[in-house]
């Protein structure tokens, strides 16, 4: 319950003031611009993002600013600006093997079409502090080979034919579900919950798709591929009915293979866990596509046995923005439900004094 | 052309084909990049609005699977404008991000280029589409530096 409270305007004034003073910090310190976050933070951007379900780097570079780097506050802010928007509709799904690829590879085929393609990537470096940072060093230019443009079909469309591996069927036909029009309703369909995790939190995710992997729902994952690369956004307006090229997207897409022992209606084959993410974020993906292979336990009649499994578990939990509001929530005032509280702790208190003094009275 | 190769399914219909490709130009062009052109063209033409140029949202969608049943992946911002010449020419804008004065440049170069200054206009935006191809292209070589050649190591003695 909460009452309203008179007073502290002036307050929370000046503390918004003092809050505009730290953010920019000693004006010794050159101002950092959107752009410079933009561009040299560009990871953080992506989870802002990936998570604020709001593809717009300059707008997420900013709200980074204000935010002072605080990234779910980032995310805050980018949500809440999405809902001034009107949406003009639903683009087409995007063509990520179309992709012009910056970085692919995959644990599970050594040769593939293609390629294994590294990119710029933080793995095999060796996590020491670079200290040549801090003195602004330039980097060298990076190498260049005379590519041609080469064709990098998915992993999954090179085992499809044979039915090793489970196919995806499109099905243009069907409703797409979307949770930011209708609250979600449990058992909820893989769409909802492919976007619920796109835009979920990605430390909530990673958790979640370790916890499978240490036992808790296991379901043998390979890492089929990962690829991540600029795809053509596309949009058909009514007034035009064609495909309007948007511009490019920075996408990161993880396909995941996991083992299957095969039912009475289905051989066995392998099943598939999918993750897809706005900008270049590895770790979500990755994480993603181990929890959306966890949640389909309906469809291939596993028990569930482990919180990743559990659809109203990790859907309920894993909104960042949703979460933060209810736990933060606790620091509003609460004065009359603590002043509520505190004299039926008193009144018990008494009656529980008067019971050990009867009690004692009572032995003597 | 790169930039041209990722994007995804080009209209059957050569002229949409071509029209798609001004815009996917227009799209990736800057605002000072597309000014330019417009000015290129000589005296600009007066265009009214058919429609206020304005920000909002399109919903991307991603396939399960990459190539399953559609999933809505999350929004992004999209600035559109249409304009109508003073000879009756409608032009059309949707590109991503929040620039109203570059998509509305963008719709009067698409209004222009469906009448006899098409050549024209395909020509002040052949420097934009060589610097993205190029730009494309230069990122495409330092990802394929990256690319891993396996060799076998032979171990013993045969």
């Amino acid at each position: 319950m909460y009452v309203a409270v008179k007073g502290g305007e002036e307050a929370i004034d000046n503390a918004h003031g003092l809050l505009a003073h730290e953010r920019r910090g000693p004006v010794s310190v050159p101002d950092l611009s959107p752009d410079q976050i933009e561009n040299q933070l560009a990871l953080a951007v992506d989870r802002v993002m990936a998570e604020g379900s709001l593809y717009d780097p300059a707008l997420a570079a900013l709200a980074i600013k204000q935010s002072r780097g605080d990234l779910i506050e980032a995310i805050f802010l980018v949500r809440a600006f999405r809902t001034t928007l009107p949406r003009f509709g639903n683009g087409e799904p995007v063509d990520t093997s179309a992709m012009a690829i910056e970085r692919r590879i995959s644990a599970t085929f050594k040769d593939l079409p293609g390629g294994q393609v590294l990119g710029p990537t933080f793995d095999y470096t060796h996590r020491l502090i670079d200290f040549m940072l801090a003195a602004g060093v330039t980097p060298p230019a990076p190498a260049e080979v005379e590519t041609d443009f080469e064709a990098t079909p998915r992993v999954t469309d090179l085992l499809d034919g044979q039915g090793l591996i489970e196919a995806e069927l499109p099905d243009d036909t069907a409703e797409v579900g979307d949770l930011t029009r209708a609250p979600l309703d449990f058992p909820a369909d893989r769409d909802l919950r492919l976007q619920a995790l796109a835009r979920g939190d990605e430390g909530f995710l990673l958790a979640l798709g370790y916890s499978t992997q240490r036992g808790y729902g296991r379901t043998h994952p390979f890492v089929g591929e990962i690829r991540f690369g600029e795809v053509m956004a596309e949009f058909v307006p009514e007034e035009l009915g064609f495909a309007v090229p948007l511009g490019p997207v920075t996408l990161t897409e993880c396909q995941m293979v996991n083992q299957f022992h095969g039912s009475a209606e289905l051989p066995p084959q392998f099943t598939r866990g999918y993750g897809l993410v706005f900008g270049q974020s590895e770790r979500k993906a990755m994480a993603m596509s181990l929890v959306d292979r966890a949640l389909r336990t309906r469809e291939f009649g596993e028990d569930i046995t482990a919180p990743a499994q559990d659809e109203e578990f990790v859907l309920s939990h894993c909104d960042n923005v949703q979460a933060t509001g209810f736990v933060e929530h606790l620091k509003l005032p609460h004065y009359v439900d603590f002043q509520a509280e505190l004299g039926l702790v008193r009144k018990m208190r008494s009656e529980y004094a008067a019971r050990q003094q009867e009690l004692k009275e009572a032995a003597e | 052309m790169r930039h041209e190769a990722n994007g995804a399914k080009p209209a059957i219909d050569p002229d949409i084909a071509a029209r798609q490709a001004v815009m996917a130009t227009c799209t990736g062009a800057t605002a000072a990049e597309l000014e330019h052109a417009l000015q290129g063209l000589g005296e600009a033409p007066s265009a009214s609005d058919l429609r206020g140029t304005e920000n909002g949202l399109v919903m991307l969608r991603g396939r399960m699977g990459g190539d399953g049943r559609a999933f809505n992946l999350g929004e992004a911002t999209v600035t559109r404008a249409a304009v109508r010449l003073d000879d009756g020419r409608t032009g059309f804008a949707y590109q991503l991000g929040r620039d109203t004065a570059k998509a509305r440049i963008a719709a009067i170069l698409d209004a222009l280029w469906q009448g006899p200054e098409r050549a024209a206009v395909e020509s002040v935006l052949t420097p934009i589409r060589d610097r993205i191809a190029g730009e494309a292209a230069a990122k495409a070589r330092r990802v394929a530096a990256t690319r891993v050649n396996f060799f076998t190591m032979v171990r013993g003695e045969d």
